[in-house]
């Protein structure tokens, strides 16, 4: 009998099904505060209401690589001990950086708009941007990794080992990078800082940021179940083939 | 632990002389490549001689990232990985074994691009001993890093384009202080040439620790 379970479980549970319901009410009223109920900034004109978008999504590329590289850590630990190969860590993983580059492209997106009206181009040679588009493609080649067809633990660990070296590489791009030069504006929001912006506009942006990580979770879980279902996929299908091929050899015998 | 490692590096070295891929391909490429760059900047001399620093780093990962690729095909096309499981040699040994060779390999280039790049782009060389520090942590980053990577690459058919992808990203940083580097040794930039081959001495180490660490388990079957 098929372990693929039927559609109606397949991707969604009740709990992810709330969990989405709410990340699009949430989306639909961040859509809100952001385009109708926060001012303009008066330097940046309306640009302003692209950080709202911009912000958030640096800052869950950032947290969903940091799940990759802790879960990349936990399956090289475990891959041996458990029965599953550590396989649950390596799906976290996987799925996890697929959304971190998801979230990093619609950062680069929205960055070069926002420079487009305020700098007067898509691109400078800006420290963070240089460090984001770095950052993108690291990951990207780590995706591009997890698709070759290879044994999944053999292909588990090469990811795993990627994952940990492109993570400790972050720090040493974006120094160099930093160093290199900067133009960008400061952190809008940093933890133990006073913000440089106030009021709605403060309020909007930790809005969306708590919208963004909703979105982000929703999509990790779906993304999780999606490649436990590929995987399920192809065992299914290379016991099929092993099983006729034992039909044929014992049709030949 | 050090005989392992030289065992590695000679074979590997003793691969290269027999065939000489090196010197005789990948060499005259790197060297295409200087030209190649004088096209695009429309052989003016005084950018030519700006980019210098940077234009040798570039040629370099492209000619690198080539020897790379052979030195795990060498190993994969005769299924010499399985050899290496079952020897004796550590996974560590193995990591800086393959990283000396590729090291080797790589100075030979720089030894035929440097003349190339002082000649063709007229450069003034103003400190030796930087030039010769930078050149040397650069090429010791991007030994370890090409050995990590090549690993991962190696024996998918598509190595060719996964390698690069996977590589430059990594390498930005070497490219970087390597190309400021150079240029303070050059004299276009009066900056601060030490700081950025320190800053390549520490991704060297970085990745050498991270290899050493780590390289067993890419070797791994299932």
């Amino acid at each position: 009998m098929s372990q693929i379970p039927d559609s109606k479980h397949m991707t969604a549970t009740l709990g992810t099904r709330i969990l989405g319901s709410v990340a699009v009410a949430a989306v639909l009223l961040m859509t809100l505060l952001g385009l109708v109920v926060s001012p303009e900034d008066l330097v940046q004109g309306h640009a302003v209401r692209m950080l709202y978008l911009h912000v958030p999504s640096i800052w869950i590329a950032y947290a969903a690589f940091v799940l990759t590289a802790a879960s990349s850590v936990l399956f090289l630990i475990r891959s041996r001990s458990r029965a599953d190969g550590g396989r649950h860590h390596d799906r976290l993983a996987g799925s996890a950086a697929e959304v971190g580059v998801l979230f990093a492209g619609i950062t680069l997106v929205t960055g070069m708009l926002w420079g487009r009206v305020t700098w007067g181009t898509y691109w400078q040679w800006d420290a963070r941007l240089t460090t984001t588009v770095l950052l993108f493609v690291t990951y990207l080649g780590y995706l591009a990794l997890r698709r070759l067809p290879a044994d999944p633990i053999v292909r588990g660990r090469r990811s795993a080992v990627m994952a940990l070296i492109s993570f400790v590489n972050v720090p040493i791009v974006h120094f160099s990078v930093d160093w290199w030069r900067t133009l960008h504006q400061k952190a809008s929001l940093s933890v133990g800082r006073r913000p440089e912006i106030t009021g709605e506009m403060y309020w909007t942006l930790l809005y969306s940021t708590l919208t963004v990580t909703v979105v982000a979770s929703w999509l990790i879980v779906h993304r999780y179940r999606v490649i436990r279902l590929e995987e399920l996929r192809d065992e299914e299908a290379l016991n099929a083939l092993i099983a006729s091929r034992l039909r044929e050899d014992d049709v030949g015998n | 632990m050090l005989h392992e490692v030289l065992l590695v590096a000679r074979k590997d070295l003793r691969v290269e002389w027999r065939s000489k891929v090196t010197i005789g391909q990948v060499a005259p490429l790197a060297l295409l490549v200087l030209v190649v760059f004088a096209f695009a900047f429309d052989a003016n001399a005084r950018l030519l001689g700006l980019g210098a620093g940077g234009l040798f780093w570039v040629a370099v990962l492209f000619g690198g990232t080539l020897l790379i690729q052979r030195a795990f095909d060498l190993e994969t096309d005769d299924g010499n990985f399985d050899a290496f499981r079952m020897s004796t040699i550590g996974a560590p040994s193995l990591f800086l074994g393959k990283s000396l060779g590729v090291f080797i390999q790589v100075v030979l280039l720089e030894l035929v691009l440097g003349p190339g790049v002082a000649l063709l782009y007229d450069v003034r060389i103003d400190d030796w001993f930087l030039l010769l520090a930078a050149a040397l942590a650069g090429t010791v980053a991007f030994s370890v890093c090409g050995v990590l990577w090549g690993v991962m690459a190696a024996g998918v058919r598509v190595r060719a384009t996964l390698l690069p992808l996977l590589l430059i990203p990594v390498l930005a940083p070497v490219l970087l202080a390597g190309s400021r580097a150079f240029e303070t040794a050059f004299g276009v930039r009066a900056e601060a040439g030490w700081t950025w081959a320190s800053v390549m001495f520490v991704i060297a180490a970085v990745h050498t620790a991270i290899g050493v660490g780590t390289f067993g388990f890419l070797l791994e079957e299932g």
